[in-house]
């Protein structure tokens, strides 16, 4: 039962008012993109125990989309950012730098 | 025998009887009695039979923890069974069963199980699948069947009758548990100003401190508790709520409390059973300490129970559970036991102390009363069925040569006491192995962790492993003001209370007693009492290789049972750990799991049942077809008519009449379910080209197109009609269970992938009422009403108008979903019903009838209009269904395209839609696989198709049906053998899946 910040209403959201959405920062591979590309984009997710970055949807609230930077192990909340951005944000990466230093993600530290 | 005495009872009421019954007969209680007490003061010391060998069982322990006396209470639909008597408070015509036997309690058949145990061994139900299949059907199957569960499940043809509700709390600091400990720390959590939520399982604060002695600030505990009570109820800041359990601690401070507000009194209104749904800041658990059993054989003879529990019984209700006691302990505390009983009047024959060093102060006060100490001494074995008869005493180093015996009818046996670390561990607090006190508490180092990383759940009291009252006291204050703190209090220093007790010597571990006990011995030495597991089968269990505590514990069932070990599995780690050679903190404990005790499922569902488990969705025609017939049927959250009966007229007969007139007259359906999602800005036409496989850009405003949509795995999720409404605004149809869904697939892919995109999505399904009006009279009836030109030339297939019909302002799609002449018309949904009246009215010349959803589908497969749902299930596509002509060639990207192109999707193996008509012109049975030649590795008969919708066509008079076939299209005319359920087989041909009206004809008209 987590709690979260929507970056976008600005309400800390309960788990029961939140969808969860998978993976973040995921490429888009469509149309002419080779099979080892495409079967990646579709299948392949992290499954780390520590530093994890998660699409949640504010499903019962302003119905928006964002990103959420926690660890899976400790549930610890790094931070919540908008979902408009292919990468985290340099304020999401500092934060987590402090707590966990030498982080690896995919290709984000 | 157990009996009530004259005095002492600290929570009974002696002025006010109550009269219960227990297996028919009835008893009498007092006010203040738990149901456990009770029947103890009514010399019913045996409760229940056990599980597994229905041996006699009594009463152990006097709270939560209780394993044995679980009763059946109540009649009826207030039926509940596994109910423990140590936890029922007693009320004015209560009716208790006990478990577990068969014809009664005295006499029982399954009490044979006990002769063959050794037929039962550890992991009983895994070995028997070591003998060849039949035996599991022939002989362990019914043995299986009639001992497995315990207790008897409520009838299930009755409804609960009692009423159940959620609470929603948000709070600085949670406290559980309302011992002196608790109240304690919610004083000094309350005095820095925070919001404080003490909650207390029991009908009383205090705990256990009033019946264990001592003084708190040189008064008598019960003193302390009236006081501190009274002050806390006077701060505003403090909730307080007594029989409300804090059963789950989850994450970021959720924690759930289970409040019983109805069970001791039935007679008054309003829900039974209430569960806290509660956000802290900070938890703090002072739930206190469970003493252990110790481990020698007979521990489980009715009359044996744990030491603090015959304290308890004394002290707070005036029942001695015998007349001449002995006791066995490990530790000081039992001696508290002793001098309770010898001061109430009773008989403490001896006290067998396993420390060859025997006990401190209290054993001289022991001594003093004239009671006898045996240190170094055991329980060789208890004797009795279903009463303590006797104890043997041997010597606590050695294998059990017992050389006294002594007769006795109640034995307390102490193994020392085991912080409550659940709640704690609910989230992942860690625990550490405290060895002066023999027993796993909280490490502070390793708390649960919040969203901020830190900790958030602390642990006060006896739950800390600080026992004794005085530090019980301080660690309790320091508690409940660090966790103030933490949650945003003002820095305040209360002090804690002086709590004094008599000064105790260390206890020395005794897992089994005695030490070396024989085999004989520790067969008969129980570990979990409701399950039935001894030491022997963890003992076996290590032997044949279980190492893990975890697969130890399924293996053998060892707190598995509804009391999830709270008694044995410290015992049991002990036991395993010595097999193993073994620390026990190496072996560790199993994962503690919420809730603490059982909790309802009246209270997990709450206000959730009936009429408000799932509100229904009503379209604006609902009532009317409620009041004309409809025979409902669940679509998404909504309810459609299936068909609509005639005074008289089956269903069945309902669905043919409809389906006739439909294509010779003329229908009405409520189409209103129908998702309608409007799509709007410039970027529009491109978003549609991505969501749909179809192209939507280049569609002409005034047009409608069919659209598939695809997954991005190239999977079918949902078809519809688009109709371009002007330049930059699409309306888009989707299926009736889909809206919200597709609304949600538009919205994530806008807002996470063409974020820049600019389009809006907005879902208007519940703003129309929509009507389908479909047959050769179609055009007929829309014309009488009079408005809007609705011929072939101004209203083509495939086109809408908006405008006026019967002067409601309407929007008319010409669209036909069954092959026949079809307008759908959308009106304001307030207009729904008006609209609905005038069409019924109007087409009485024309022979109007409303139809249902299954005449809807009958239309639709005589056409061979596919189903999303039932031609697609999730791995199939458009090409699987012959659907090529919806792909765009054009486009050089939507959704599903790339995962199109993948080899399997390509596969000509794919199996393809075709019609399915019986040679017999019977119906195939729904779902139903086609069976090829040969067979699979598993010996069963190759498939190569299956049935996806299937009907009796009254237009056609025989069974039709659509289905996948491994390269279907290519084997028109073949005949293939499809089994049914029903143990016949049915042969169908293939053929092409359009079976009515081939050419269009009917509808372009």
């Amino acid at each position: 039962m987590l709690i979260l910040h929507c970056p976008c209403c600005g309400v800390d959201a309960e788990e029961t008012e939140l969808h969860a959405g998978g993976e973040a920062h995921i490429k888009r591979f469509g149309p002419g993109s080779d099979d080892d590309q495409f079967h990646d984009y579709l299948f392949m997710r992290e499954n780390p125990k520590g530093v994890h970055f998660e699409r949640w949807q504010h499903a019962n609230g302003c119905g928006k989309w964002f990103h959420a930077a926690r660890c899976t192990a400790t549930l610890e909340v790094f931070g919540t950012y908008r979902a408009q951005t292919t990468e985290p944000p340099k304020d999401i990466r500092d934060a987590i730098t402090a707590k966990r230093p030498g982080w690896v993600w995919r290709e984000f530290s | 025998m157990s009996t009530r005495l004259s005095k002492l009872g600290r929570l009974i009421d002696r002025t006010k009887q109550v009269s219960f019954s227990f297996n028919g007969t009835t008893m009498r209680g007092f006010a203040g009695d738990t149901l456990a007490s009770a029947l103890l003061a009514n010399d019913q010391m045996m409760m229940g039979r056990s599980f597994k060998y229905h041996r006699p069982r009594g009463v152990v322990a006097s709270g939560a923890e209780e394993p044995n006396a679980l009763v059946g209470l109540g009649e009826g639909s207030r039926f509940e069974p596994n109910q423990r008597a140590t936890t029922t408070e007693l009320f004015e015509g209560l009716s208790a069963k006990s478990q577990n036997h068969w014809p009664n309690l005295d006499f029982d058949i399954g009490a044979v199980n006990t002769a063959f145990a050794r037929f039962l061994p550890a992991g009983f139900y895994y070995k028997m699948f070591i003998h060849p299949q039949p035996f599991w059907k022939h002989v362990y199957e019914p043995f299986i069947r009639k001992s497995a569960g315990l207790g008897k499940a409520p009838d299930a043809e009755t409804r609960d009758a009692d009423t159940y509700e959620h609470f929603y709390a948000f709070t600085d600091v949670l406290i559980i548990g309302g011992g002196v400990a608790g109240l304690q720390a919610a004083k000094a959590a309350a005095l820095t100003g925070v919001k404080v939520l003490l909650v207390e399982q029991t009908a009383h604060w205090g705990g256990r401190a009033p019946v264990d002695g001592g003084t708190i600030d040189e008064g008598p505990v019960d003193k302390f508790v009236e006081q501190i009570v009274s002050e806390l109820e006077t701060m505003d800041n403090v909730t307080m709520r007594l029989r409300c359990m804090g059963a789950g601690i989850y994450d970021h401070g959720y924690a759930l409390a289970y409040e019983r507000l109805t069970d001791h009194a039935p007679q008054v209104a309003g829900p039974r059973h209430r569960l806290w749904r509660i956000r802290a800041k900070q938890i703090v658990t002072a739930t206190g300490a469970i003493e252990r059993p110790l481990s020698f054989a007979g521990n489980d003879v009715p009359g044996v129970m744990l030491a603090s529990a015959m304290r308890d019984y004394v002290v707070n209700w005036g029942v001695t559970p015998g007349e001449r006691v002995v006791v066995a302990t490990n530790n000081d505390d039992a001696y508290r036991t002793a001098i309770t009983l010898k001061n109430a009047g009773v008989d403490v024959l001896r006290i067998l102390d396993a420390r060859a060093s025997g006990g401190g102060a209290l054993a001289d006060e022991v001594r003093a009363l004239g009671i006898r100490v045996d240190p170094g001494k055991a329980i060789a074995k208890v004797s009795g069925g279903k009463r303590v008869k006797k104890v043997s005493i041997c010597n606590q180093e050695g294998i059990g040569g017992a050389r006294d015996e002594v007769s006795c009818d109640a034995v307390a046996m102490s193994g020392g006491w085991s912080p409550v670390v659940h709640l704690w561990s609910h989230c992942g607090g860690k625990l550490i192995w405290d060895d002066a006190q023999a027993h796993f508490r909280p490490d502070p180092d390793r708390p649960p962790l919040g969203a901020d990383g830190a900790g958030f759940v602390s642990v006060a009291g006896a739950a800390n492993g600080a026992l004794a009252l005085g530090e019980t006291l301080s660690d309790a204050n320091a508690a409940g003001l660090a966790a103030a703190k933490a949650a945003g209090g003002k820095a305040k220093r209360p002090k804690a209370p002086l709590g004094e007790s008599a000064a105790e010597l260390p206890m020395e571990p005794v897992w089994l007693m005695p030490a070396n006990a024989d085999t004989p011995l520790r067969v008969k030495s129980w570990l979990d009492f409701q399950n039935d597991v001894k030491v022997s089968d963890v003992q076996l269990a290590a032997r044949e290789g279980y190492e893990s505590v975890e697969h130890t514990k399924r293996y053998t069932t060892l707190g598995m049972a509804t009391d999830q070990g709270k008694l044995s599995n410290i015992n049991g780690l002990a036991i395993l750990a010595d097999a193993l050679n073994a620390e026990i903190p190496q072996v560790g404990t199993t994962t503690f799991r919420p809730p603490y005790t059982p909790i309802s499922m009246g209270a997990i569902g709450g206000e959730a049942r009936g009429e408000v488990f799932q509100p229904i969705r009503r379209t604006p025609l609902h009532d009317w077809h409620d009041r004309n017939g409809a025979d409902w049927e669940p679509v998404g959250h909504w309810r459609r008519p299936y068909a609509y009966q005639l005074p008289g007229e089956s269903v069945e007969a309902a669905v043919n009449r409809e389906v006739k007139n439909t294509r010779e007259n003329l229908g009405l359906l409520d189409a209103s379910t129908l998702g309608k999602l409007i799509v709007k800005g410039p970027d529009a036409g491109r978003f549609l080209d991505m969501m749909y496989t179809n192209m939507m850009s280049t569609l002409k405003p005034g047009k409608c197109r069919y659209g598939l949509m695809c997954s991005e795995n190239g999977f079918l999720i949902d078809d519809g009609v688009v109709a371009r409404i002007d330049e930059d605004t699409w309306l888009c149809h989707t299926t009736t269970g889909g809206a919200e869904r597709i609304h949600a697939h538009m919205e994530e892919w806008l807002q996470t992938e063409w974020w820049d995109w600019k389009v809006y999505v907005a879902n208007v399904t519940e703003q129309y009422a929509q009507v389908a009006v479909v047959g050769p009279n179609a055009r007929k009836v829309l014309e009488k009403l009079g408005g809007m030109d609705v011929s072939k030339e101004a209203l083509p297939f495939m086109e809408w108008r908006d405008g006026q019909i019967g002067g409601f302002d309407c929007r008319a799609y010409r669209i036909s979903f069954s092959g026949e002449l079809s307008y759908e018309i959308a009106v304001a949904a307030s207009r729904g019903q008006a609209f609905w009246d005038a069409l019924t009215e109007a087409g009485k010349e024309f022979g109007v009838m409303p139809y249902g959803t299954e005449c809807l589908h009958i239309l639709r497969a005589e056409k061979g209009f596919i189903m999303i749902g039932d031609e697609t299930d999730g791995t199939v596509i458009p090409q699987d269904l012959g659907l090529h002509w919806a792909l765009s060639k054009k486009k050089e990207d939507y959704l599903g395209k790339r995962a199109q192109q993948r080899s399997h999707m390509a596969d000509p193996d794919r199996w393809k839609l075709v019609g399915l008509e019986t040679v017999d012109g019977s119906v195939l049975p729904d779902g139903a696989y086609a069976v090829g030649e040969g067979t699979n590795a598993n010996g069963q008969r190759n498939m190569i198709g299956r049935v996806t919708s299937t009907y009796y066509s009254a237009n056609l008079d025989r069974g039709i049906a659509m289905g996948l076939v491994k390269h279907g299209p290519d084997r028109m005319g073949e005949v293939i053998e499809i089994p049914g359920t029903d143990g016949k087989s049915y042969k169908a041909k293939i053929v092409d899946p359009v079976f009515f009206d081939k050419d269009g004809e009917k509808q372009n008209v």
